[in-house]
């Protein structure tokens, strides 16, 4: 049978089950389908906290959500054009976020009474008309599924798992992607079982085939690629991308790297996936604590490594008096702070903008540190090699600020060239550096301010170095009231010598009148807000910080420039509060606390106000 | 670890040019001198050296030693000292330390850093009491001591550092004194000769806010019958004539002190250091009584056992022993490493 075949721009795609499903697999398989073809991507998993949550209960839904087109996007879809719903926690947990006329692939065989009763459904919603304005699709996974492999050798369970296998094939031919890839990946992850190799394709099979002949899918999509600039890509979360840079860092600095990380939640990916690269000299130690494995990362640093700590809102606020100790070290340190919903555990699986505050302010005394955010998931890589650079130049503590959204987000990352790479080559100090011959660990560098980085090992200088106020040059203890009074200016000084490039402002019109400035992971929804106001005449600028502390020096002159400044932020207006204290102009904030990003539907009718009112 | 070499230093070169601000009469005096004098015979030169240190009147001591040093903040002393030694091997590294920095707010680390048995020598300075500021009860003051803190007496029970330190799994334990710097540099020096971690409780008068603290010990009217010396190899008799002995009652768990003459000479325990079950050592550990009486010096415990920062650099020396290409070219592999796609 011909299938009709459509072309669309664009298609958003939520895959949603029970945690026990394998819905962040399917996404993840479909994505990478997607990325072969040649599509932008942008990709958002959604699961619970609970590893087991009591399957086909509500807290017990996971869901990927993935967009791809034919040219350029920045976020991951507000609203699905197709619903994946493996069960009726997935329907019930997912419709509302549908708009009315999308696709609805249902698993029938999961819409049995006890399931339907278990969320809450008093009649079944695929047949008492509740769902009439969308396009539902009932189709029976698990009971063709484990039709298709009755002939291979395995258990009714293992037939059963590979349901979601079963619907990635259907998905994969209804959008014409390209299948190979899931194949191969196939073949390698279940090696060690290949009689589950044979199960998971024929399962994938079965669904493309399905696809082809059921009548209930009359149409077939395609989505031509996006242009894209040339080169070789890679999909990447963020997470991953800061692992990469962490590497990037070893590399381009010709010093080692020990990661210091306590296991917490979204950050132990970064451990994770560094632990596999000791062949770099990458070294990370699992430590008791956040303390420890902050103070084993400043050791290392001590040491004459790239001390790194990964960690998320709960262990910054642990490390806080080891980050301080940093300050008055003048050692180079990296923490990465992936933020979650917060206070206290908050929602760990959920993203936030709220550590701003604990970054800047988070510590006793005047312990100012620098700052920086990475604005998407491949940004995360770059952000990280500024990062060290900062933190290698000035001998500072360097407070990295992801997300939750983008540390599990993914998109389409263009490789870069190693030798393209900023140079972050360091000198360790090797002679006395004082008049009479003797060593002075505190004597500055006149232009960065930093101090001499001399390492253990080094003969002739021999020094102590502590948390106690330090003598200027010397370093000896001192209780001076003016040294301490030159030292506590001097760290400040330091940390605002930091060169970070100016703040760019896009601004296509050239006379907007509101500025929107972000920063971090709301680029995306900020950025997919205006493009949308001035495709519609509204014209908007944008722009958005990378560098918190120290921010751009060309930032109070750019706000000034507009009559109105918005700044939406995934907290009760962090950014906007130091805003106004430092450049005393009167912001508006727009602010969200729901553990989700931004959608960018709701900024464009937000922003569409501001610009009206100007 | 460090392999020596021949160099040959002096006491005066370990002492930095820093004014030493102990309390005038405070044990940590004869421990720094302990230390400086001991130092030479390690043979390792000054700037391979590192003490590091966390908060109280003992964590002063690094700005005393003319090595490379850093004086940390409460209880972290172990955790950066794991995280200087597992990236430089070359380094022979010291943590000093005190009762309430190792054992009240850095307690995790101490056990921590044990149980991975880093090369790290541990010198806690156990003075029973927070000095530095000035006069509360520590976590290994007895109970009922009137401090500060505690006007009516602690009703907190204390721990017992050696103890401790074996049930957390220290390859090396051992006990010395202030006063007695021949003992204190004995112990140094096997600590010195050990992988891994090397934990030493000196005991040390803090002669400000609990001052002689550890006199039935060091006075010669007590010290015989109070202070059993532990020494490898040798049967476990002291007094002043070795008329005590210590010796494992069938039956029972713990040891126990007798008259040596009314014991048979085959039942007098003879130390080994060396035995692989912890129990031994920590049934020595019980020995003393609340007023110190029967309390064990020496070498409690030491067993060969791999060190953590050893263990670690061999995973990633042995990774880097596979590479074929040059770091930009794996790098440049490992990024085009999985899923990827060109665009023309
Ligand atoms: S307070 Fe006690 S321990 Fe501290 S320096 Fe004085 S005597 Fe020594």
């Amino acid at each position: 049978m011909t299938k009709q075949v459509r072309q669309l721009d664009r298609v958003v795609i939520r895959f949603a089950g029970d945690s026990g499903d394998g819905m962040q697999l399917t996404g993840d398989r479909f994505t990478s389908e997607t990325a072969q073809l040649g599509n932008d991507i942008s990709t958002l998993p959604n699961f619970p906290a609970e590893i087991r949550a009591p399957a086909g209960t509500l807290p017990g839904v996971s869901s990927f959500q993935v967009h791809f087109a034919d040219f350029d996007i920045l976020t991951p879809g507000d609203a699905p054009n197709v619903l994946v719903a493996m069960n009726p926690a997935a329907l019930k947990a997912n419709l509302r976020d549908l708009p009315g006329g999308a696709d609805i692939i249902v698993n029938t065989d999961e819409f049995t009474t006890r399931n339907l009763t278990k969320v809450g459904y008093t009649a079944n919603p695929l047949e008492d008309g509740s769902l009439d304005g969308y396009a539902v699709h009932p189709v029976g996974l698990t009971s063709m599924t484990v039709r298709a492999l009755a002939d291979l050798d395995v258990s009714k369970k293992d037939a059963e798992r590979a349901k979601n296998m079963f619907a990635l094939g259907l998905l994969s031919w209804m959008y014409s992607r390209p299948y190979e890839s899931t194949i191969t990946f196939l073949e390698r992850k279940f090696a060690a079982r290949p009689e589950l190799v044979a199960a998971n394709i024929a399962a994938f099979k079965a669904g493309w085939n399905f696809g082809e002949t059921t009548e209930d899918f009359a149409v077939r999509y395609e989505v031509k690629p996006a242009k894209m600039s040339p080169g070789n890509y890679r999909n990447v979360t963020g997470n991953t991308a800061l692992a990469l840079g962490v590497v990037a860092a070893r590399v381009r600095s010709g010093r080692p790297v020990v990661l210091g990380a306590y296991p917490i939640t979204p950050a132990s990916d970064i451990l994770h996936e560094l632990s596999k690269h000791k062949r770099f000299d990458v070294t990370t130690v699992q430590a008791e604590d956040e303390i420890a494995a902050i103070g084993v990362a400043l050791g290392a640093s001590y040491g004459g490594a790239l001390g790194v700590t990964s960690t998320s809102g709960p262990g910054v606020a642990l490390k806080g008096e080891t980050i301080s100790l940093a300050v008055a070290l003048e050692l180079p340190l990296i923490i990465i702070d992936v933020q979650r919903a917060g206070p206290s555990t908050g929602m760990p699986t959920k993203t936030e903008q709220a550590d701003l505050n604990m970054a800047l302010f988070g510590r006793h005394g005047e312990a100012p540190v620098a700052v920086i955010a990475p604005k998407s998931p491949s940004d995360c890589f770059y952000a990280v090699l500024d990062a060290a650079r900062i933190a290698l130049t000035y001998r500072t503590p360097v407070i990295l600020l992801s997300d939750g959204y983008i540390a599990n987000g993914s998109e389409p990352w263009l490789l870069p060239e190693i030798a393209d790479l900023p140079d972050l080559s360091v000198e360790f100090a090797t002679e006395p550096n004082g008049p009479a011959g003797e060593f002075l660990p505190y004597l500055r560098d006149p232009k960065t301010l930093a101090r001499p980085w001399a390492i253990p090992g080094t003969p002739g200088l021999e020094h102590r170095i502590g948390g106690l106020e330090k003598a200027d040059k010397t370093g000896d203890i001192s209780y001076d009231p003016a040294n301490h009074d030159l030292m506590v200016r001097t760290r400040a000084a330091r940390i605002e010598a930091i060169e970070v490039p100016d703040i760019e402002v896009e601004d296509p019109d050239g006379d907007a009148r509101v500025l929107v400035l972000g920063w971090g992971s709301t680029y995306g929804p900020i950025g997919a807000a205006c493009r949308a106001l001035r495709q519609r005449g509204c014209a908007i600028a944008q722009a958005h910080l990378r560098h918190l502390s120290p921010m751009p020096r060309n930032l109070g002159e750019v706000l000034k420039r507009y009559d109105k400044v918005v700044i939406p932020e995934m907290n009760l207006g962090q950014l906007a509060h130091v805003i106004r204290a430092r450049h005393l102009i009167d912001v508006i904030g727009y602010n969200q606390v729901r553990g989700l990003p931004f959608t960018a539907a709701e900024l464009e009718t937000m922003l569409e106000e501001v610009v009206k009112n100007v | 670890m460090s392999e020596s070499v021949s160099i040959k230093l002096t006491t005066k070169d370990f002492k930095s040019d820093q004014e030493v601000r102990w309390c005038p009469g405070c044990g940590d005096y004869a421990i720094l001198a302990a230390v400086q004098s001991f130092m030479p015979e390690l043979g390792i030169p000054r700037e391979r050296i590192v003490f590091i240190s966390g908060i109280g009147c003992s964590s002063r001591f690094p700005y005393y030693m003319n090595t490379y040093g850093m004086h940390s903040i409460h209880g972290r002393a172990p955790a950066i000292a794991t995280g200087l030694s597992v990236s430089r091997p070359d380094l022979s590294v010291w943590v000093v330390t005190g009762d309430g920095d190792a054992l009240s707010i850095g307690g995790n680390h101490l056990i921590h850093a044990l149980r991975r048995n880093v090369n790290l020598k541990i010198l806690l300075f156990n003075n029973k009491i927070y000095g530095l500021t000035k006069g509360q009860y520590s976590p290994t003051s007895e109970v009922g001591k009137i401090t500060k803190s505690t006007p009516v007496g602690s009703t907190d029970s204390p721990f017992n550092p050696i103890s401790l330190a074996l049930g957390a799994e220290a390859s090396f334990v051992a006990r010395t004194i202030d006063s007695d710097r021949k003992h204190l540099q004995s112990v140094l020096r096997a600590a010195s000769q050990h992988q891994g971690s090397a934990f030493i409780e000196i005991y040390q008068n803090c002669n400000i806010f609990n001052d002689g603290a550890f006199d039935v010990l060091k006075e010669p009217a007590t010290r015989d019958d109070f202070l059993i010396r532990l020494e490898h190899g040798k049967p476990i008799t002291f007094g002043a004539d070795g008329e005590w002995c210590v010796v494992h009652p069938p039956g029972g768990f713990g040891l126990s002190v007798e008259r040596t003459a009314e014991t048979d000479q085959a039942h007098v325990l003879v130390h080994d250091a060396t035995v692989a079950d912890p129990a031994y050592a920590f049934a020595l550990s019980r020995l003393p009584d609340l007023d110190l009486r029967h309390t064990p010096i020496g070498l409690f415990r030491s067993v060969d056992r791999p060190a953590y920062d050893n263990l670690v650099r061999e995973q990633v020396t042995a990774a880097q022993s596979k590479l074929t290409r040059g770091l930009d070219e794996e790098f440049a592999a490992l990024l085009g490493s999985g899923d990827t796609w060109t665009i023309l």
